[in-house]
């Protein structure tokens, strides 16, 4: 088992570095970081140049990817931008946990601008997630009980619209029917802008209202495809010789289905959420976007627009990262909890 | 030949071939299944209004027509004029949809098709030969796996868009986006399908006809594209099928987003792009008719891949 996850671990360091290397060299063609540096004026050209000298920028794309892997405090950089390297670098490098300063938020380490970040987008994904399994455990359960009732073909009709309805769809249509169309008639509605109202402040009661349209989006989607995989491992299960034997000697019914049954169908289950959830931290972008949440995904949009190198990359290694160490855990949870599992 | 006027013996007379039954063909197969697939055939059927819709409606409207901007008719609903009400500088969504929908079905199959090339290509090659190219291959596609497709999509649309010429083809003007769109989901979509054909191609090179056809002295790009891909066919139709749908959601995301393929060419997500603005007004018709045409679209394409996947299963040969 140990020599697995280390094997598991290594495999996943080229992979890494292979990642960050084309997304660094991507990143530095993106956007002008300067751009917007000099407020609403436009940045003068001697600034730019002292700027870019400052940051770094105007070096070889390979020896800025370099720094932002190992540091630069092993060489010097020129830090008054006069064109001459003088003073010694103070980068620790990834390597060394050291992402960076963003470019664009006034020179904030990058961890501590995503680790902002990241509170919000949890709310919002935690929450659909939590909503999802729930649901798709109800209705999967049900429709696998009661098969081909009208309940379960209504549920297979929806997983399928729901499985190609593209996000924004789902996210205008219930912004149109539950937020807009009340509003104009005068009815109670929904809020579909940011986390909270300004005028109200942070509130829980505020959050939780304004969580309610995009969790709604969120979980329609990927609800569909988790209710099938549910019924279909279910109806598997129910049909086994032990679950006949449970019967057979007079079980009462629920707790063939929910101690027998479920333990066993659910274990797929693992694998597809541990699967799931890092990209849920990357956020859903198009529904941040579309209800304003500031989350992630909304960062990264800013990064990229911008050209932030250092924050876009912050945020790509941390999904990728986070993806890498949810496989190796779904990995060790599935073999713990299916005992027939064995990695060599 | 069981025409009753032609013989006039009250014995019908059967040819040999007649009283056994021929053996059926792999497409012969396939198609017998997939029939009985109602949703896929809904499916395919859906998918020949949408077409009819997009390119029949070309004779009905001109392209002038749709990229015809009057700002006294911003924002007008649905009326008999503009059945499906005016966008937000006064074209008419109607027209615009049939149009979107070209540039959309265009972008689906395109981008499908370099796909499956690059998909298949790696695939095959790390499959055949295996070893060093294999796991150098191999560590390359889970590298962009490791990514969220979207994320890479908005780095490159932003590396590779800018201001690019307009591009003609046939006759038509085309914004150069377009293009970039196109090669940029074709370049993030094909892992999955490497995958797969690489492992079919890892199985299948092991049977005894593979040592045959090398025996025999077959060249290697024969036993590649002769011997072991058409016995992989299936899984590559299938993934084929939903790189479509995939493709044209793809396409509305990033347009939503705004950086797809730039107006005036339009496409069904681009018109979306900057509608969520206007839902405030209660402007439904910006977003809804070409959201509808996404949905139907990339459904139908499911259901057609649904239906596929199940008749070309090669464990499922009861017809």
């Amino acid at each position: 088992m140990i020599r697995y996850i280390v094997q598991r671990i290594l495999q996943a360091i080229p992979l890494l570095f292979v990642l960050s290397l084309v997304l660094f060299v991507l990143m530095k063609n993106v956007g002008d970081p300067l751009a917007t540096m000099g407020g609403r004026r436009v940045t003068r050209a001697a600034d730019r140049e002292r700027l870019s000298r400052q940051l770094g920028l105007d070096q070889p794309v390979i020896l800025q990817y370099v720094y932002w892997l190992i540091g630069n405090d092993w060489a010097k950089v020129d830090m008054d931008g006069d064109g001459v390297a003088e003073t010694p670098g103070t980068r620790q490098g990834v390597l060394r946990g050291d992402f960076g300063v963003s470019l664009t938020n006034r020179g904030m380490p990058v961890v501590k601008v995503i680790s902002e970040r990241i509170p919000n987008t949890l709310v919002l994904m935690l929450t659909a997630e939590a909503a999802i399994i729930l649901g798709a455990l109800l209705i999967g359960i049900y429709s696998a009980l009661h098969q081909y009732s009208w309940v379960d073909n209504l549920a297979t009709a929806f997983s399928f619209v729901g499985y190609s309805m593209p996000i924004f769809f789902i996210a205008l249509v219930s912004i149109y029917l539950l937020g807009v169309y009340p509003k104009q008639a005068g009815l109670p509605y929904l809020p579909w802008v940011g986390m909270f109202d300004p005028k109200e402040g942070k509130t829980f009661e505020q959050v939780a209202l304004h969580t309610i349209l995009p969790v709604l989006s969120i979980a329609m989607i990927s609800f569909a495809a988790y209710s099938r995989y549910v019924r279909s491992t279910m109806l598997e299960v129910m049909s086994q010789d032990y679950i006949r034997t449970a019967r057979a000697k007079g079980l009462p019914r629920p707790q063939v289905v929910f101690i027998h049954a479920l333990k066993n169908a659910a274990l797929p289950l693992v694998t597809v959420v541990g699967l799931d959830l890092p990209l849920l931290l990357g956020g859903a972008v198009v529904t941040e976007r579309i209800f304003a949440w500031p989350g992630m995904g909304r960062l990264f949009l800013d990064g990229v627009s911008d050209g932030d190198t250092p924050l876009v990359m912050g945020i790509m290694m941390l999904i990728a990262i986070a993806i890498v160490t949810f496989q190796i855990i779904t990995d060790i949870t599935y073999a713990w909890l299916d005992p027939r599992i064995r990695y060599e | 030949m069981n025409n009753p006027t032609a013989s006039p013996s009250p014995i019908v007379q059967l040819a040999a071939d007649d009283l056994q039954t021929p053996p059926l063909s792999l497409r012969q197969l396939t198609w017998r299944r997939f029939r009985r697939h109602k949703m896929a055939l809904f499916g395919l059927a859906m998918l020949f209004v949408l077409v009819a819709y997009s390119y029949g409606g070309m004779l009905l409207v001109s392209e002038e027509y749709a990229n015809h901007n009057d700002t006294k008719l911003r924002i007008k609903p649905p009326s008999n004029e503009h059945l499906f009400g005016t966008d937000t500088v006064g074209r008419d969504i109607l027209a615009r949809t049939i149009y979107g929908g070209q540039i959309s079905i265009v972008i689906g199959l395109t981008a499908a098709l370099l796909e499956v090339l690059m998909g298949v290509t790696i695939g095959a090659l790390a499959g055949y030969y295996g070893g060093f190219l294999d796991s150098l291959m191999m560590r390359f596609t889970e590298a962009i796996l490791n990514i969220p497709q979207i994320f890479l999509l908005i780095v490159m649309a932003k590396f590779f868009g800018g201001n690019l010429p307009n591009v003609t083809l046939m006759g038509r003007e085309y914004s150069g986006s377009l293009l970039v769109i196109i090669a940029i989901i074709g370049l993030t979509s094909w892992p999955y399908l490497a995958r797969i054909v690489r492992s079919q191609f890892l199985s299948i090179k092991e049977n005894d006809f593979i040592l045959a056809a090398r025996a025999t002295g077959t060249p290697t790009w024969q036993i590649i594209f002769y011997h072991i891909l058409p016995n992989s066919i299936a899984p590559i139709v299938v993934a084929a099928t939903l790189g479509v749908a995939n493709a044209i959601t793809l396409e509305a995301y990033i347009s939503f987003l705004g950086l797809g393929v730039k107006p005036p060419t339009a496409t069904w997500g681009n018109m979306l792009e900057g509608a969520y603005g206007y839902i405030d007004q209660g402007a439904y018709w910006l977003w809804l008719f070409p959201g509808l045409l996404i949905l139907l679209t990339v459904l139908s394409v499911n259901f057609l891949g649904d239906g596929l996947r199940d008749a070309l299963d090669p464990r499922s040969r009861t017809v």
